[in-house]
């Protein structure tokens, strides 16, 4: 039998994983978007399944708008990217760094 | 289970603004080249009948299945946003000329993020607490990235858009976590099923503590505030403008909705968190602004003070505090305003004079801007007989009046290293020789709002009184 | 339980298996060229795609996500009634305005 914390757990793992990823990826900004998707998702297992076991429909309804908003923010977050690539011909984390002070 | 159709009226502003984003697109789009100033004058002419609309129908309703409220907290917030950004739109018109970003994809952008911030105001449920944070959001991440060819521009763009998205996902994670525990998205049975059930729940303190944290990362308050000096140095000065104000607004409307009408119960926790990010952030945002030498930089420091000054009135918990709280953050988006419309005044086409040095010797070249400018900055600093002074006190009284005296010494003692820095700006302007010719930019009617902008702060003194009140009354009914 | 020991133990033996039918690895220079028989590759597979390609991917996923919102509605299409379809009606006309957008900027010309 499959509890509801047993996917809360999964849910904490995943959403550990992509802090870990955007605090620790150095080297590409095309690694960060996807750690930001898999947040989302890690999230969406939470309300899926917490949808399920209340017998409460709404959450499924908020995973709808969060995959929704999360595709209209990866292309918005392309856009960025493509725009900073043709700015400074790279997506490296580290050298994208002219505002400090 | 039956299917109702809900009442549309409450929305109407709403519905309103949206179509109007969608008209100055598509007329911009296919008459823009012959009409240059169309999108400009119906962006403006839409905002200005969108707050007749909200004062005519002025009630207190609740909508679509309690997902939508309106109240007259929610009312003078949209009309203090959408005054906000009548005065960007006009602040910015010669600034964006110059640059080649004054396009009708400007404002449309803008419209939708007013939208987006009017739906976070107004938001009775997380679902559209969320949306209308990610219309905000996703707005000001195009709009800062318009400058396409700029280097820093696109650069703050990529900065903000990955912070922003970071906190929209430890958001909607804490927001889960509440909706395991209680069982729903509507804000106000979550309050119901927190006063009810069992408020220290490990998983819905956790989710508070996600929750916090995200709103901690929308304000910049210390230590979440690593994007914000970046993000408002590196912006066009017209978007840093409209960043600075507007949206610190409908933060103040989600900390409102979520910590107070759903979470209200909990507020000896929140407390707690509020305290160390209010206190942190008063302390660092100042004593690292003396340090600037870039204006907007300096400002950007200045307002992760600013934030941690207005958490101070949310985290007394009580009803005059969120009034005080509000009453901070309305005239902190007032003098923001001003200041930043003094950059673009300096500002020409060939350079975006954002330094402090630029100010030097305002005072022989320009006597009246100096002297608009010793008004923002007297006023931002807290100091007597200006309206910025007026705001500080309410919020500090408030602390008193919750018994949280050592939080107030704190503060207090943080504001007067504050003021340092700004009066070494009127100091610059009053005793310093010019490097250079200063040369004003703008219209006409630019410099006219821009001077009653900062005339206001001395001049609307005898209405303080009446503008608490309303403050006080709009968060009366709120709880 | 049981799902998991299965799935640990596929993977792990296909793991095993792979790396045993592996071993007789006599590498030469034919075999490491990216083609045994016939002409080298002209240019690096991983080249750089064309900036219009991202943007017409990037559209794409903004259009392709309505569907999420189209597939619940058709289902409950006849509980909801003509005010649901007049509300899909509205969403599909903000689409249209976007769409109208892109099309007149010319988003869509690969010329």
């Amino acid at each position: 039998m499959i509890l509801l914390s047993d996917y809360l757990v999964l849910g904490a793992i995943l959403f550990s994983i992509s802090v870990v990823g955007i605090f620790l990826n150095r080297k590409n900004l095309v690694v960060l978007l996807m750690a930001i998707e898999l947040m989302l998702l890690a999230v969406n297992i939470n309300f899926v399944a917490a949808s399920h076991f209340l017998n409460d429909i709404s959450g499924q309804v908020f995973v709808f708008f969060i995959l929704t908003v999360a595709a209209a923010e990866s292309a918005i977050g392309l856009a960025i990217l493509i725009v900073v690539f043709r700015n400074r011909k790279t997506i490296n984390v580290e050298e994208i760094d002219s505002l400090k002070g | 289970m039956e299917f109702q159709i809900p009442d549309f009226a409450p929305a109407y502003p709403e519905i309103f603004l949206l179509c109007m984003a969608g008209a100055v697109l598509l007329l911009d789009l296919f008459l823009g080249k012959r009409f240059r100033n169309l999108a400009y004058g119906l962006s403006i002419a839409s905002l200005l009948a969108t707050i007749a609309m909200i004062i005519g129908s002025s009630q207190q309703a609740t909508t679509f299945n309690g997902m939508f409220l309106r109240d007259l907290m929610g009312d003078i917030l949209k009309i203090a946003v959408m005054l906000f950004t009548i005065m960007v739109f006009i602040y910015s018109r010669i600034y964006q000329q110059d640059r080649h970003i004054f396009k009708g994809e400007y404002f449309v952008l803008a419209l939708t993020a007013v939208l987006g911030m009017m739906v976070m105001i107004s938001a009775g449920n997380m679902l559209l607490l969320y949306l209308g944070l990610e219309l905000l959001s996703l707005s000001l991440y195009s709009l800062i990235a318009m400058r396409r060819d700029s280097l820093h521009a696109t650069e703050a763009a990529m900065k903000y858009f990955i912070l922003g998205a970071l906190a929209s996902g430890i958001l909607l994670y804490g927001m889960s976590m509440i909706y395991v525990t209680t069982g729903t998205l509507d804000l106000a049975q979550i309050h119901a099923a927190i006063r009810t059930g069992d408020s220290a729940n490990l998983v819905l303190s956790l989710g508070l503590v996600f929750v916090v944290v995200a709103i901690g990362f929308k304000l910049g308050a210390v230590p979440f505030h690593m994007w914000v000096p970046d993000v408002y140095q590196g912006s066009p000065t017209s978007v840093t403008l409209f960043l600075g104000s507007a949206p610190k607004l409908a933060a103040f409307a989600m900390l409102m909705r979520l910590l107070v009408g759903g979470l209200e119960n909990m507020s000896g926790q929140w407390q707690q968190m509020l305290i160390i990010l209010a206190l942190f952030s008063i302390g660092f945002g100042n004593i690292v602004a003396i340090a600037q030498t870039n204006m907007k930089r300096m400002l950007a420091y200045s307002a992760i003070s600013h934030v941690g000054f207005f958490l101070l009135g949310v985290l007394s918990a009580t009803p005059d505090g969120y009034a005080a709280s509000m009453f901070y953050i309305l005239v902190y988006g007032f003098m923001t305003l001003g200041s930043f419309g003094m950059i673009l005044l300096l500002s020409n086409k060939d350079s975006e004079s954002d330094m402090i040095a630029n100010f030097k010797g305002m005072f022989s070249a320009h006597p009246l801007y100096a002297l608009v400018m010793t008004l923002l900055m007297v006023s931002m600093a807290g100091i007597p007989p200006l309206i910025g002074f007026n705001a500080k006190l309410a919020v500090i009284n408030a602390l008193v009046e919750s018994r949280l005296y050592w939080v107030a010494v704190v503060a207090v003692l943080f504001s007067v290293v504050g003021a340092f820095y700004y009066l070494r700006i009127v100091k610059f302007m009053y005793f310093d020789q010019p490097g250079e010719a200063i040369r004003l930019n703008g219209g006409m009617e630019m410099h006219t709002l821009l001077t009653i902008n900062a005339l206001a702060l001395i001049l609307g003194l005898p209405w303080i009184g009446w503008l608490i009140r309303i403050c006080n009354s709009a968060l009366a009914q709120l709880s | 339980m049981i799902f998991i020991a299965v799935a640990v133990a596929i993977g792990v033996g296909a793991f095993i298996a792979g790396w045993y039918l592996g071993q007789p690895s006599r590498p030469d220079a034919d075999k490491n060229s990216p083609y045994e028989c016939g002409f080298e590759a002209f240019e690096d597979a991983r080249m750089k795609f064309d900036v219009r390609y991202y943007l017409v991917a990037i559209l794409f996923i903004l259009f392709d996500l309505e569907i999420a919102f189209l597939f619940p509605w058709g289902v409950v299409l006849e509980k909801i009634g003509r005010f649901g379809f007049l509300a899909m009606v509205v969403f599909l006309t903000i689409l249209v305005v976007g769409f109208v957008y892109e099309w007149a900027k010319g988003a869509l010309d690969w010329e």
